[in-house]
């Protein structure tokens, strides 16, 4: 297992190169070049040449990007084009924000997708399944932005018990943090739930036709021992892989959420930055989100390992 | 007959190429309708699923009227009338107008033929690429299964909707470009899931069976190894329609994808954003479309499943 981990670490560093490198690279497809976002509306040719400059655009591409990337394993990612704030605390400064939303969605969606999914598996046909599997396509059909919306017109503008918009630290009072987060997190759990239940009710369905559990249900084994023992390890793979992929949507979906719900997190900064072509900023973030779900998709590959040995790590 | 070759179009071709000639032609006939069985065996199923029969319909009747959406609309999309701007729904205008006085129920006709289009264009990109290059790493493993899950590791470090706007930031906004982009980052989610579920029926014990008694490659792939990763193919497919159309809405809800005066789902769900005080008719009605859409592929995918599911068929007996 240890032996593993070091290894996929390992990969880890050169597939990060080549992901930096595509990141640097983006840029480099502007149209114009990146100085055009400095420039101003009417650049002369000369004020183009100087921003060059200044931005060292006039250095060997491959230069370029070593000096980026030299620096920002320093924890250096340069300077916002827009206000010129630092690109790593800006990214800091939003990221408890993001990470409280997405860990609050995802606990969410554990509880009730992996409920959902397992009450459908155990009586398949029953009506337990039937309204399980119809409350899972409809969380697969609802657009999450436009349930937060329904949610703040029924919550904050009807009934008014919760808060519209905005946000408060968990220093500051985590009663207010939760109530600021849980609407925004409850939409955003829509579609893992159902996600979620999907792919257990399936993967349980599956390993309920197997021997294995015919044997164990023979020889007398109790239900809650057979189901926690055989059949969710068995079942493992596939309801994980769906965490993996969800936690990866998730952090693209926040940056609707954060828009639309006002909070201070990475997802907003995501968005105001591409609207102010701050690349600076986009190459930031898109560098930190990408060694985030790298460690995400580590774990789910070593998982595999421990749920069903059959399959080897490659 | 012909649904039959549709649904198997990848087959014809490759048995008929052959190294060896096949000497006998009159067996052809007969495995073409003992396939033909197993489909019409499959559309039974189908049909006798309520739910999924219901998903069918409601997909049926979504597609024709909004490709059909010149004849059924009763104002052009882009018609702007001032005076019966911001209203709920009234006899003229059944499900109210928008800032602009524009037709909500002609503009959600129009706009569901560039929202779904959208969606079927990145999802067909997607299958294109996942599909084959899944079965392949899963199957033949060693070297391109380690180049092919370092590319998808790739593109999977990135989220779909974080890496697309990334690139619309870049060159533009636009959504072809958006949904392009969206396809070729989907397809590492479809090979990933075609893979692994290959990796486990590559286990079973009826294809070393297949192997040891000399089974070309060939074969064991498409009748051994595809038949089997169809299932989750179906549902990956269902979840990537809805999650390509709900890609759309987000991406022109920001602003980045279908531009104005265009309507699309999207487009007019971001400019009702401004309005859901006033008037919350115009965010209600673009999200009970999308949501019925996307729950119509969910209910087909689903209805697909359980017609190829192993449970199903063993249960049946």
């Amino acid at each position: 297992m240890l032996r593993l981990l070091g290894a996929r670490l390992l990969t880890m560093v050169p597939l990060l190169l080549v992901v930096s490198f595509l990141i640097y690279g983006l840029i480099a497809l502007v149209p114009g070049g990146p100085e055009t976002a400095l420039a101003g509306s009417n650049p002369t040719p000369e004020k183009l040449a100087m921003v060059r400059e200044q931005l060292g655009l006039n250095e060997p591409f491959l230069v370029q990007y070593w000096n980026w990337f030299s620096a920002a394993v320093q924890g250096d990612l340069g300077k916002s084009f827009v206000n010129g704030q630092s690109v790593w605390s800006a990214i800091a400064g939003g990221f408890p924000v993001t990470l409280s939303l997405v860990i609050l969605t995802l606990l969410i969606a554990a509880v009730l997708g992996l409920g959902l999914g397992l009450a459908a598996a155990l009586r398949p046909g029953s009506w337990i399944d039937r309204t399980a599997t119809v409350i899972a396509s409809l969380f697969m059909s609802l657009p999450y932005f436009w349930v937060g919306m329904m949610l703040v017109l029924v919550f904050a503008i009807d009934l008014r018990v919760l808060p519209a918009i905005g946000y408060v630290p968990f220093a500051q009072s985590p009663t207010d943090w939760f109530l600021h987060l849980i609407t925004p997190a409850f939409a955003l759990a829509i579609v893992p739930v159902a996600v979620v239940a999907r792919q257990t009710r399936a993967a349980v369905t599956g390993v309920m036709t197997e021997d294995y559990v015919r044997t164990a249900e023979a020889k007398g084994l109790r239900p809650v021992r057979l189901v926690g023992k055989h059949v969710l390890k068995n079942a493992a793979v596939p309801v994980v892989t769906a965490f993996g992929v969800e936690a990866n949507r998730l952090i693209g979906a926040t940056v609707v959420m954060e828009q639309l719900f006002a909070l201070p997190g990475v997802g907003k900064l995501t968005y105001f930055s591409v609207f102010s072509r701050d690349f600076p900023m986009v190459q930031g973030i898109l560098l930190i989100t990408a060694i985030l779900i790298m460690f995400v998709n580590l774990a789910v590959d070593l998982s595999y390992g421990y749920f069903n040995p059959k399959i080897k790590a490659t | 007959m012909t649904q039959n070759q549709g649904l198997h179009s990848t087959e014809p071709p490759i048995m008929t190429a052959g190294t060896m000639p096949r000497p006998k032609k009159p067996e052809e006939p007969a495995v073409r309708r003992r396939r033909a069985g197993r489909f019409g065996q499959l559309a039974r199923r189908f049909a006798g699923n309520k739910p999924a029969l219901a998903g069918g319909v409601l997909l049926f009747v979504i597609l024709v009227v909004t490709m059909g959406a010149p004849l059924f609309a009763p104002y052009t999309p882009e018609q702007i009338n001032i005076a019966d701007r911001l209203s709920g729904p009234t006899p003229a205008h059944w499900l109210g107008t928008d800032a602009l006085g524009r037709d909500t129920l002609s503009r959600l006709l129009f706009g569901g033929q560039v929202s779904l289009a959208a969606s079927a264009l990145s999802v067909a990109i997607a299958t294109l690429i996942g599909l084959p290059l899944g079965i392949l790493a899963g199957y033949v493993g060693r070297g391109p299964d380690w180049l092919l899950n370092r590319a998808s590791d790739i593109l999977m470090t990135f989220p779909a909707l974080v890496l697309t706007i990334a690139i619309i930031a870049v060159v533009g906004p636009g959504l072809t470009t958006a949904m392009i982009s969206l396809g070729i980052v989907y397809s590492a989610r479809l090979f990933r899931v075609i893979r692994s579920a290959t990796l486990v029926v590559r286990q079973e014990v009826y294809i070393e069976a297949s192997i040891s008694i000399g089974t070309p490659g060939r074969t064991i792939l498409l009748r051994r190894i595809l038949p089997n990763v169809l299932p989750p193919l179906l549902i990956q497919i269902s979840f990537l329609l809805a999650s390509a159309l709900l890609a759309e809405v987000t991406i022109s809800l920001l602003g980045l994808g279908a531009l104005p005066p265009t309507a699309s789902w999207g487009s007019m769900l971001g400019q009702a954003f401004a309005e859901i005080r006033g008037t919350p008719s115009l965010a209600v009605f673009p999200g009970i479309a999308i949501a019925l859409a996307t729950l119509s592929f969910n209910l087909v995918g689903d209805g697909l499943r359980d017609s190829f599911g192993r449970a199903t068929r063993k249960a049946e007996g």
